[in-house]
């Protein structure tokens, strides 16, 4: 049970699995740009359901029309984003997982999937569900405001992984 | 050219990014920020235009309502990519993703002036439908393409240009 992250980290860093990521050369920059055109499709995707919660764009169009339109493809791709995220993860091991701005990266993955989720779910019982009530189109501006903090924050600190030497040693 | 890209590399700007530890980093994740937008909404137009999603969505309204934020973007993205590009100016100009990478630019503005003023046209004939034209389809596949190449060149430079 005393297994550390920090010996987690070197553990993973020996398999074989990691060490052909290392010694690759291509691999990591292949996986970081599926990494980062998976990203643009979602962040793309979360936005256009965001503006249309901020009343921006498709007054139209209800709210529901864009979930239905768009959730499909960020659920697809964030499977994609999780799976090229945990190659990049087994290759660089302890550059990723110490690292304070990866940790961050996650609380505020959680906390998008979180908001996701909370702006979806009423929306298959009624599909009006965010138009409904004043009340309920200014909750649906908050959550869009926090969903965009919350996505650009993901992508600053992504960027900011590879600035935080981490690897403890 | 050379003399130009090294004037910009003496500039107050560049110096100021060069020599700050944390300036790049925030410009570039700008710039990561700004990409990110540009071709993620692009590739919601591409995709509608290829008949994968947005299908039930009129061409002319998912254009309307998503190119104005992609020239937004692409704007923030072309300042910042200048930032970064001075910074260590004459390097990046020898660089080939970073040549490629511009040329792969030009090229996307080529096919969106194609789309816009010969393919493009008669939209009111397929504006509604889920197939268009075959040149419109090859369109939204040039550019979704492209615009692939353009990030892993992007990403190719990081990995090629060794810290000032």
């Amino acid at each position: 049970m005393a297994l550390s992250l920090h010996d987690f980290a070197h553990w993973l860093a020996d398999t074989p699995l990691s060490l052909t990521i290392q010694n690759v050369s291509w691999i990591i920059p292949t996986v970081q740009t599926i990494h980062i055109l998976s990203i643009a499709l979602v962040i793309s995707s979360v936005f256009m359901m965001d503006l249309r919660l901020l009343g921006v764009i498709g007054r139209g169009q209800p709210t529901a029309a864009y979930v239905h339109r768009f959730l499909p493809l960020i659920w697809w791709t964030l499977i994609v984003l999780l799976i090229s995220g945990s190659i990049l993860i087994i290759g660089e091991p302890a550059r990723s997982l110490m690292n304070p701005a990866f940790q961050f990266k996650m609380c505020m993955l959680i906390l998008a999937i979180i908001v996701t989720l909370t702006l979806h779910r009423p929306v298959g019982r009624d599909p009006a569900y965010w138009e409904l009530t004043p009340g309920r189109v200014q909750t649906g501006k908050i959550i869009a405001v926090v969903s965009m903090l919350v996505w650009v924050s993901i992508i600053f600190a992504g960027r900011w992984i590879a600035y935080m030497n981490t690897t403890g040693d | 050219m050379e003399s130009l890209f090294q004037w910009l590399y003496d500039t107050p700007v560049a110096t100021a990014i060069r020599e700050s530890g944390t300036l790049f980093p925030w410009i570039e994740s700008t710039h990561v920020l700004a990409i990110t937008l540009v071709v993620g909404s692009i590739s919601i137009v591409d995709l509608r235009l290829l008949g994968l999603t947005s299908k039930n969505r009129a061409v002319s309204t998912l254009t309307g309502e998503v190119l104005p934020f992609t020239w937004i973007a692409f704007v923030v993205a072309a300042i910042t990519g200048l930032l970064l590009f001075s910074s260590n100016a004459v390097k990046y100009s020898h660089n080939i993703f970073f040549l490629s990478k511009m040329a792969l630019l030009v090229v996307a503005l080529a096919n969106m002036l194609i789309f816009h003023f010969i393919t493009g046209r008669g939209i009111e004939h397929w504006d509604e439908s889920p197939r268009v034209p075959a040149g419109v389809r090859l369109a939204g596949g040039v550019s979704l393409a492209v615009w692939i190449a353009v990030i892993a060149c992007g990403r190719w430079i990081g990995f090629t240009m060794s810290a000032f």
